[in-house]
């Protein structure tokens, strides 16, 4: 086990965990964002560089700081590590940058895109980006790709996280799914225009933290924020499908079926293709009950309970972030205008 | 002139073939190393020489060797990296097109202390003729059983191969080449895990520019002591320098550590000074990733001393007066040079040649090259100019590999010291942009 200090709160975890998953440990709003880093597929992580921390103490042993930020989602840990993320002004400003950096060659196309309310990169540049862009140039755009008729690539929105790459990587056999050309003319791609054939590339589109992997059942339906999404399981034919699903409810209707995310938008157990295109009936699937939904995502706005700040978690965070929420307090009671 | 250790017989004819190398006493650190001395003997030389990585960082190559994790049972790796590609930077093409036999003997005495039993060189793509000279030395090497099993009797075999790369800058990076290598697409690997523990097909693997490795055969051949007496303090032994530009005699210089830049620049032993009579406007060190400095600096260092070719001379200052050895590249820049247009040049470069694996370097460079286009060209604004400082300040330390460093350095430092040029293509675009015109203002020392 090894004990490190996060945002000046201590925390234990076992040996060759990572920065990021000690602050997940903790939860609420110290924890980096990640947007290339994602659990459940090896190899992720250090691409995006949003969840740079600074190391103000290596270990107990050495207790030197690193000289560089250091991505968390990579970093493992050791006893006695002291690390600040939101604590530390340079790690705020840095990260601010990132996002621009992310920003520049990003569409902004969030009114016609079909992962508004529920985009990492919205989220990411809500938090720690500014308002206007120094960025004058013409933007790099690309055609639409059709990978297979139930995918849409459109690569113009991507943030190259590779995300997509390691799951067709890892859960398809045959690797036709992968990154062509350098620097920022590379891309996404399966070469030539090559369909995914493969009972579970859909998955592709549930980790795909912006709108450039989209459902092409789902396309332009309907706005995330005015469906109702629902938990529901059937009992898959395909043994490696847990066939544990979330529904996305408009009226009667199910509009799409996705895998089920946790509260860091990572999904632990990977559905196939009969589950997320075929079934959209209510009568295929035994329902569970509302899936959980961040409080403050646009999502859950107007349709569950009313927020609520554990007092508890409050009072264990440092003084500085919690002068921050007071100041800019992340949800409102009561919704928008309340 | 300075001892040459490397180049001696560079013009010797036929030196390429084996049976000349070898009448002009090559191979002989191979026949001493396995015949008389332990593979830690011959690591212990090499770290008694202070020998410096010559591919750019200048890290010790001693204690990178001895940092080689050594599980039992599982293979090394001594990997040679000759993916050169620095604009600036030419001095590894020259010496093994030259000298393929004192890579060769290089990389088998450096094995051999690694205990490395297949080794690799990794050879810039574009570099195709190189790679038909090395590998027909390496095949007149095994011929005359140098390599292969049981070398010269002593019981050590080793398996030398020459590998392309497909011209890519960055493969350059070491995790990136090491990538490469394996067969993958070349980007460079977040660390940790070092090389030194998990390289090359996650082996514990070495990796040593092509002039560190020659740099080993004299090392053996001498003795490390004997080494250390060349150069200055702790940059030791002597340095290939390729030294380009508006220099009356540009080429390849083996120089001992020590030698005053303003020697090397203007003496008729080495550059004999700036073409036509000119005079020298700035000086890129150590090939396009170090930054660039003005001639004031790069002659005498900001508290008015002689400024050497040494790592420690060169960076004295810091980042701020100061710049690096870097690989020796040396780049001279005359009087009519235009530095917003070097600059420019340098980002296109970085932009072409960036991996596009994270954001900070995929995205940071190409907007350096499209601002440092616009102020070339006249259409910048003063607040451009801040603008490419806080790009590239973004870039700087954020990235995975050092190639956003590389872009960025050039950037911050040419502002720095060349600001009034900037501001006179923002004030004067029509003048600035006219063919042939040049700022003939001061720099900014500090």
């Amino acid at each position: 086990m090894a004990k490190i200090t996060f945002d000046g709160i201590e925390v234990e975890v076992p040996d060759g965990t990572t920065i990021l998953n000690a602050a997940r440990q903790i939860g609420g709003g110290v924890v980096p964002p990640a947007m290339c880093y994602y659990t459940p597929l090896k190899g992720t992580g250090g691409k995006c560089r949003a969840c740079l921390v600074r190391v103000a103490a290596g270990s107990a042993k050495d207790p030197r700081p690193m000289p560089k930020l250091v991505a968390s989602c990579i970093t493992t840990v050791q006893d006695g590590m002291v690390v600040e993320n939101t604590t530390s002004q340079q790690v705020m400003d840095v990260r601010k940058g990132i996002v621009e950096m992310l920003l520049i060659n990003h569409p902004l196309d969030c009114p016609v895109c079909d992962q508004a309310g529920e985009c990492d990169l919205q989220d990411f540049a809500f938090e720690h980006g500014v308002s206007t862009t120094r960025y004058e140039e013409e933007r790099r755009t690309f055609e639409k790709i059709d990978i297979g008729p139930l995918i849409q690539l459109h690569m113009t929105r991507c943030i190259l996280c590779y995300r997509c790459v390691y799951t067709a990587d890892q859960l398809t056999p045959e690797r036709v799914h992968g990154v062509l050309g350098r620097g920022d003319a590379s891309e996404i791609g399966t070469y030539i225009e090559n369909i995914i054939d493969n009972e579970f590339s859909g998955n592709v589109i549930d980790v795909c933290p912006v709108g450039a992997l989209t459902d092409k059942t789902f396309r332009f339906k309907q706005r995330v924020w005015f469906t109702k999404p629902v938990n529901a399981h059937r009992d898959c034919e395909n043994e490696k499908c847990c066939g544990k699903v979330t529904l996305w409810y408009k009226g009667k209707d199910v509009l799409r079926v996705t895998a089920r995310k946790d509260q860091y938008g990572e999904v632990k157990e990977w559905i196939c293709n009969t589950c997320r295109f075929d079934k959209k009936e209510t009568s295929d699937w035994v329902l569970e009950g509302p899936a959980h939904i961040n409080r403050a995502s646009v999502i859950s706005a107007n349709h569950y309970e009313l927020p609520v700040i554990n007092p508890q978690v409050l009072a264990d965070l440092p003084e500085s972030t919690t002068r921050e929420l007071e100041r800019n307090p992340p949800l409102r009671l009561g919704g928008i205008n309340g | 002139m300075g001892r040459k250790l490397l180049t001696e017989h560079i013009n010797v004819e036929g030196i390429d073939t084996f049976d000349v190398y070898r009448k002009h006493g090559g191979y002989r650190s191979v026949e001493k190393a396995l015949k008389t001395m332990t593979p830690d003997e011959v690591v212990e030389e090499v770290k008694k020489s202070g020998l410096r990585g010559r591919g750019g960082a200048g890290f010790p190559t001693g204690m990178k060797w001895s940092f080689l994790a050594k599980p039992e049972g599982v293979p090394r790796y001594l990997v040679c990296n000759a993916d050169e590609s620095e604009p600036g930077t030419f001095k590894d093409r020259q010496l093994m097109s030259k000298l393929p036999h004192l890579l060769i003997e290089g990389m088998i005495t450096g094995s051999y202390a690694l205990g490395a039993r297949t080794s690799y060189i990794y050879i810039r793509g574009e570099l195709l003729y190189v790679l038909r000279i090395l590998e027909k030395a390496i095949a007149e090497a095994y011929a005359a059983g140098f390599l292969g099993e049981n070398i010269l009797g002593s019981g050590y075999s080793l398996d030398l191969h020459v590998h392309p790369g497909a011209g890519a800058y960055i493969c350059g990076e070491e995790t990136a080449l090491l990538e490469s290598l394996e067969g993958k697409r070349g980007n460079p690997r977040n660390k940790p895990p070092f090389p030194a523990v998990q390289g090359l097909y996650a082996r514990p693997t070495v990796v040593n520019n092509v002039e560190t490795i020659a740099a080993v055969v004299p090392i053996v051949n001498e003795g490390g002591d004997e080494y250390a007496k060349l150069g200055v303090g702790k940059s030791t032994g002597t340095k290939l320098i390729s030294a380009c530009g508006h220099l009356n005699k540009p080429g390849i210089y083996e120089i001992e550590l020590g030698v005053p830049v303003e020697e090397f620049i203007y003496s008729d032993e080495y550059c004999g000074g700036i073409w036509k009579g000119r005079d020298l406007k700035a000086v890129v060190a150590g090939g396009s990733s170090v930054p660039i400095l003005p001639k004031e600096l790069i002659l005498k260092t900001a508290a008015g001393e002689n400024r050497l070719m040494t790592y420690e001379s060169l960076s004295d200052g810091g980042f701020i007066t100061g710049t690096m050895l870097g690989s020796g590249g040396f780049i001279a820049m005359d009087e009519t040079t235009c530095i917003v247009k070097n600059t420019w040049n340098f980002s296109r470069f970085y932009h072409h040649e960036s991996c596009g694996q994270c954001s900070p370097c995929r995205e940071g460079t190409g907007w350096l090259e499209k601002v440092l286009h616009r102020l070339e060209h006249g259409h910048g604004s003063m607040h451009d100019i801040d603008l490419i400082v806080s790009v590239a300040k973004q870039i700087e330390g954020n990235t995975i590999c050092p190639l956003g460093e590389a872009a960025a350095w050039p950037v911050a430092a040419a502002v720095r010291h060349f600001r009034h040029e900037f501001e006179w293509h923002v004030t004067n675009p029509k003048e600035a942009t006219a063919p042939g015109a040049a700022y003939r203002g001061a720099a900014v020392l500090a």
